[in-house]
């Protein structure tokens, strides 16, 4: 077993249980904008895990949906953030 | 070499992705958690995706490695900025340790 392929199995390994640990957050947040920085940061996540799974799994097709995923997170984010916005204003 | 140098990256970049989801876990209130989570994780996907070009060494991935970075490091201050503002003006309650609170009695002005 070579270095590369140890060192994308840990990799697969360690970024599974920080989502694992974002999703606790996602579930006791105490407020909704907890809630909505765990949603973020879950998705800057599976970007990453996209990248090490195009490695593992030696195709590189993949990427173009981390492209995706990060256009999605942030227009998400912007989103919420100002239904937020409008709603404690009234 | 390159193997080896893509691998170290990995690694670095998984480090810091673990370090900003144990920092969302552990701290005290929302500022800090996003204070956590948004410098540490684009790091960390940063340092992963450039491991991932250079495993590759091909242009279609570099480029589209690139355009996700340059995506990450220029929306992630952003929507932090947009999330700490709603949730600061919505009543979101600051640490108890606080020491400064430089908006402190400014929401009429600021609010519009």
């Amino acid at each position: 077993m070579s270095f590369m392929e140890w060192a994308v199995q840990l990799s697969v390994i360690f970024i599974g249980l920080s989502i694992l640990v974002i999703f606790l957050r996602l579930v006791i947040g105490p407020s909704i904008e907890n809630r909505i920085v765990a949603l973020d940061l879950l998705s800057a996540n599976a970007i990453a895990f996209i990248a090490v799974y195009s490695i593992q799994k030696n195709t590189t097709t993949f990427l173009d949906v981390g492209i995706i995923v990060a256009l999605l997170a942030f227009l998400g984010t912007v989103a919420f953030a100002f239904y937020l916005g409008r709603r404690k204003r009234q | 070499m390159m193997e080896l140098l893509s691998g170290t990256l990995l690694l670095l970049g998984t480090f810091f992705i673990l370090l900003s989801a144990i920092g969302i876990l552990k701290m005290p209130d929302l500022y800090t958690r996003m204070s956590a989570t948004t410098k540490a994780s684009t790091l960390g996907i940063g340092l992963v995706l450039i491991g991932t070009t250079l495993y590759w060494q091909d242009f279609g991935i570099a480029s589209r490695s690139i355009a996700i970075i340059l995506f990450l490091f220029l929306t992630a201050p952003v929507a932090a900025h947009i999330i700490g503002r709603a949730a600061y003006f919505g009543g979101e309650p600051l640490w108890d340790e606080t020491r400064i609170d430089e908006l402190q009695g400014k929401q009429k002005n600021n609010h519009s």
